[in-house]
């Protein structure tokens, strides 16, 4: 395993932990820009696979266009998530 | 509790049939012969250099048709959905300092890269999609700098419907003249940049294609920001 190798690696990683958080946070603003996250990190990838047409495209509309359309409908409706039956976090519910 | 055990076992077993089944496929191998075949013909079919746009606009261009039509449906929908009566823009602070200024600094300078990578959609990666999603980011940054900017609404749409029908009138053309829709007129009847391959004056008709799609697709996103930003006003 060269040390290309453990970039991608280390990049799958934070991919994988932005979207758990992005699902897990209720604050919706926050859980958005974990979403853009998600989206950074999968355009990153996409460079190191050798794509630089599709990370340019998903910078773009995954982590900049979707980011801000999502902040604009939370602007418009409510920050905070409010139901109470799924309070307790994932290691909680199992 | 004992709905998500059955449910994570089934997960397993699917997941497992499915990891069984894709065993044997090769990953990382070129098992497809089109794909040398494009590899080996591209510059000879298309004077393109770039293999991934001679693919997307020149030998799967009526695909590239269904997906901007795709857009333009989205389009279509987020501006069905969020229709008011009377609209106007409502945010009351005005961008910071950093704000206002960067996005007159940079705001041209964007535009000019998406642009450039429509354009030079047949040398360098990138083409229509990219380079137009990168302008309608400019146009987001003057959304959000500046409280009283809004697109030029009569002018945006004008556009967008000109490019798109461009669009299928250089597929109409090839229809007249070689025989098929979407036919690469410009490099296979006229011969036009055949000394010219790798420089920006060549590729047919892919960087023609690209600069509509581009143009059509900046516009669009500007639309749906623009839709999306904007509440209704009682009056």
């Amino acid at each position: 395993m060269n040390c290309m190798a453990c970039i991608e690696y280390i990049i799958i990683g934070l991919m994988i932990i932005s979207a758990i958080l992005a699902v897990e946070w209720r604050d919706l603003l926050a859980a958005a820009v974990g979403m853009a996250a998600v989206s950074l990190f999968a355009s990153l990838l996409f460079f190191l696979l050798q794509a630089p047409d599709v990370a340019m495209t998903e910078a773009a509309i995954g982590a900049a266009l979707s980011g801000a359309v999502f902040i604009f409908a939370i602007k418009r409706t409510q920050r905070y998530e409010t139901e109470d039956e799924e309070k307790p976090g994932w290691w909680v519910r199992w | 509790m004992l709905k998500r055990a059955l449910a994570i076992i089934t997960l397993l077993i699917i997941g497992y049939w499915i990891a069984q089944g894709l065993a044997g496929v090769p990953f990382g191998q070129d098992r497809m012969l089109v794909g040398q075949y494009y590899l080996d013909h591209v510059k000879a079919q298309t004077g393109s250099v770039n293999a991934v746009t001679a693919i997307v606009v020149n030998y799967r261009g009526f695909d590239t048709l269904g997906e901007v039509t795709v857009l333009f449906i989205a389009s279509t929908g987020v501006g069905a959905l969020l229709w008011k009566r009377r609209k106007e823009r409502t945010a009351k602070t005005e961008g910071s300092i950093v704000l206002t200024t960067g996005t007159r600094l940079l705001m041209p300078f964007i535009i000019l890269f998406g642009a450039y990578i429509f354009i030079h959609g047949h040398l360098t990666p990138g083409g229509g999609f990219p380079g137009g999603a990168t302008i309608a980011t400019a146009f987001l940054l003057l959304y959000m700098a500046f409280t009283q900017y809004e697109i030029p609404h009569k002018a945006f749409e004008k556009t967008e419907g000109v490019a798109g029908m461009s669009y299928v009138l250089v597929g109409l053309i090839g229809l007249a003249i070689g025989g098929y829709f979407l036919y690469d007129w410009i490099w296979q009847t006229w011969g036009w940049g055949v000394n010219n391959i790798g420089r920006l004056f060549s590729g047919g008709f892919i960087p023609i294609i690209y600069t509509l799609i581009g143009i059509k697709v900046g516009t669009e996103l500007s639309g749906i920001i623009d839709n999306m930003l904007k509440e209704e006003v009682s009056e």
